[in-house]
């Protein structure tokens, strides 16, 4: 007996139920609101932010946190135009997300009607595969796929384009999970003479090293991480896509590397014989001048995306598969190694080049790293942190100690401000059980504020902490190192008074300007429910340091003004 | 070098929008590519000719299969294979000179499509040099207008680009 036909809204809130989805993220809209309608009466919960940028941001932070894709809502025209930057921000990050938009009906299609936009159009380059539904038949087959394209191999964001009439038109409702895609078949296993070859290169290596990424927190590779490294006793380096794959505060991890990474790290990685790459892709920003980039290093490239090995480096032993299951192959073969003395050598580095915690000129002021570092100290255990993009971010990514993975949520690839604030609303519905904090810039901040509403309407517990120099902190420091100071534009001045807009949304606020306050400001904001914002009134010439020019080899490192 | 890559595509709306926009925001530069039904209905080869160093067809080619629409991508110019082209040419042509033009069409196995009372339009299929060289002789007589398929290819012998 053939089922009962159902409107193509039924059909998408029926796949959803199908895919567990439990928090849609979103905003309504006139060519959605069939779909909306439908919603009013189904159990899943939806979250109402207040701009449409914000809920893509969200549910890549729920994302991030869960492993889930995140799911979104959204009109036609400049609804579905205000998702593009969140859009291209998940495809970086490589992070699950199916985004469903409300088209203008099919006849309308092409005509410049009212809230018409070519989303799909649009979207080709930064999304991993959009639809546009022309007919409701086709829709449980394109819901099926797009969760399973978001969800497997390399994640990534998916794109549902769903005209206003397609909402209503009604079809048979088959949803079969099982989906085969002739084009899309991702390789998992690692190919069994390329991971002998690895075994064989880390057996002899006399001074190996792990460089791991994103790609480990998405794959859940962290405990065959953990084995390979203290098996075989090879130090670790993490991108800032990384970070929280290795516990940040082990004797073996030794921070971030490339432009703002650790000075242990960028001189391991120019002096290793043996880089074991997991995960990564070898962005400019870690790699600065590839001519001199890990030239005495063999390199072992594990990822599960064939186009990112050979891309930017030269590969020695290339192996294409899950990150976690290649690992776990590696320490099945691996012997307990012995690298006492390269071991030593990065413990010298440890010692010599710790992390700067700021310059001391301007005396009494209050240091973004010490924040940062209280933020850390007092509130860090069993914490999920998101940050924005800038200054704040690398002094988050330096001095938090990140010590679990998909706990440490940031934008890496596209760099985008307004970023955290949303990020960390997804991740508070995302893991019930855990504190949020959300450390911001005061330009990053004003780009998501009107989130406010949202957190404080659904009374979050999160605190945002809003690293407050009065500048876009790491434009200034460019100008200030490249182009002699000329600050133009950069001054944050005119910014509102942060302590009374957070209190007029109806959120908690206090300012801190000196260390004690920091200290008492935070112990308070740990004790509240509901959001907290603390605006920490830092020293605004404060830069960030370690830094490696851009396009400089990665041992040329400048720590306040001087070479070291 | 230029390497001529065939690349089957389940033919659904905008695969060709997601192709060739790939080759412009990564930077590639497409030669000419050409586009046809295979014998597998809802499926379309692409040939598409690249210039670039191994490398870059090597990246060129992974990013390409990383499309979802895309089934499966290989390099002809690394085994023997068959390329052709096919040229359109009017040219201009008077009584006093149609014999000639003819001559020249014969030599290279062209056909004449079409004759008006001061042009020819003549139709001419090969691979590159043939192009160029049939061009440079009619270019005496004054080329009007040109119009060029880009190249398609198969493998010599019996092996074929299956889609799997």
């Amino acid at each position: 007996m053939r089922k009962k036909k159902i409107k193509g809204s039924n059909m998408i809130l029926s796949a959803l139920q199908k895919e567990n989805v439990d928090i849609i993220f979103g905003f309504p809209g006139g060519a959605v609101l069939p779909l909306y309608d439908k919603l009013y009466d189904d159990p899943v919960k939806h979250l109402l932010v207040r701009h449409e940028q914000a809920a893509v941001h969200a549910a890549d932070g729920y994302a991030r946190v869960t492993g889930k894709p995140g799911v979104v809502f959204a009109t036609s025209g400049p609804g579905a135009t205000n998702l593009v930057t969140g859009i291209a921000n998940a495809y970086m990050d490589s992070v699950p997300m199916v985004l469903f938009t409300g088209q203008v009906a099919k006849s309308f299609i092409g005509t410049d009607a009212f809230q018409e936009a070519d989303i799909t159009g649009i979207t080709i380059p930064v999304t991993k595969h959009n639809y546009l539904v022309k007919d409701a038949a086709e829709l449980p087959g394109i819901l099926a796929e797009a969760f399973y394209i978001a969800s497997t191999g390399r994640r990534g964001p998916v794109l549902i384009d769903i005209p206003k009439d397609v909402f209503d038109q009604e079809g048979y409702f088959d949803y079969n999970r099982e989906v085969d895609i002739r084009g899309y078949k991702p390789n998992y296993e690692g190919h069994v003479g390329q991971v002998s070859r690895a075994v064989k290169a880390i057996r002899k290596a006399k001074k190996p090293v792990i460089f791991g990424g994103g790609g480990l927190i998405r794959a859940g590779a962290s405990e065959a991480l953990r084995e390979l490294a203290e098996t075989a006793k090879i130090p670790v380096i993490l991108s800032l896509m990384g970070l929280g794959a290795y516990p940040g505060d082990s004797p073996l991890f030794l921070g971030m590397p490339g432009m703002h990474g650790s000075v242990t790290a960028n001189y391991a990685l120019t002096e290793a014989d043996l880089i074991i790459a997991t995960g990564v892709r070898f962005d400019d920003r870690v790699t600065g001048k590839l001519e001199s980039f890990a030239n005495n290093a063999s390199i072992i490239h594990i990822d599960i995306d064939p186009a990112e090995i050979g891309k930017n480096v030269a590969i020695d032993i290339p192996i294409v598969g899950d990150v976690r299951l290649v690992l776990e192959e590696l320490v099945k073969k691996l012997r307990p190694g012995s690298t006492d003395a390269w071991l030593k050598q990065i413990s010298t580095w440890q010692s010599q080049f710790p992390m700067p915690l700021g310059s001391g000129k301007n005396g009494q002021s209050l240091k973004p790293q010490f924040v940062i570092r209280e933020l850390s100290r007092l509130g860090g255990e069993n914490a999920i942190v998101a940050t924005d993009v800038g200054q704040h971010q690398m002094w988050a990514a330096q001095h938090f100690v990140v010590r679990e993975p998909q706990t440490f949520l940031t934008s890496g690839g596209l760099g985008t401000m307004g970023y955290g604030f949303p990020a960390a609303i997804g991740a508070r519905l995302a893991a019930p059980d855990k504190r949020v904090i959300c450390i911001t810039g005061d330009g990053s901040f004003q780009m998501n504020i009107q989130e406010l509403a949202t957190v404080v309407h659904n009374d979050f517990d999160m605190i945002i902490a809003v690293i407050n120099n009065r500048y876009l902190g790491m434009v200034r420091q460019w100008q200030d190192i490249f182009y002699e100071k000329r600050y133009s534009y950069t001054s944050m001045e005119g910014s509102p008074d942060f302590v009374r807009v957070a209190e007029a949304y109806g959120a908690k606020a206090f300012r801190a300007t000196t260390n004690e306050e920091a200290t008492a400001a935070i112990e308070k904001a740990l004790t509240l429910k509901g959001p907290v914002l603390i605006d920490f009134m830092v020293d605004p010439e404060e830069n960030v340091y370690p830094m490696v020019a851009p396009n400089h080899s990665i041992s040329d490192i400048i720590i306040g003004g001087e070479r070291i | 070098m230029k390497h001529v890559l065939a690349v089957l595509v389940e033919n659904k709306p905008g695969a060709l929008t997601r192709v060739s926009g790939l080759f412009s925001r990564r930077g590639f530069n497409i030669e000419n590519i050409a586009v046809g039904e295979t014998l597998t209905p809802g499926i379309s080869r692409m040939t598409i000719t690249v210039e670039g160093s191994e490398t870059l067809i090597e990246q060129v080619m992974k990013q390409l299969h990383k499309l979802i629409n895309v089934i499966k991508v290989s390099n002809l110019s690394a085994e023997p294979s068959v390329m052709r082209e096919l040229m359109l040419i009017k040219v201009r042509a008077e009584v006093g000179n149609r014999s000639d033009i003819q001559q020249i069409v014969e030599t290279f196995r062209g056909k004449v499509v079409d004759v008006s009372p001061n042009s020819m339009v003549i139709e001419v299929t090969g691979n590159e040099e043939k192009m160029e060289a049939i061009k440079l002789l009619l270019e005496h007589f004054g080329i009007m207008e040109v119009v060029r398929t880009g190249k398609v290819a198969l493998l010599r012998g019996s092996k074929i680009t299956r889609e799997t």
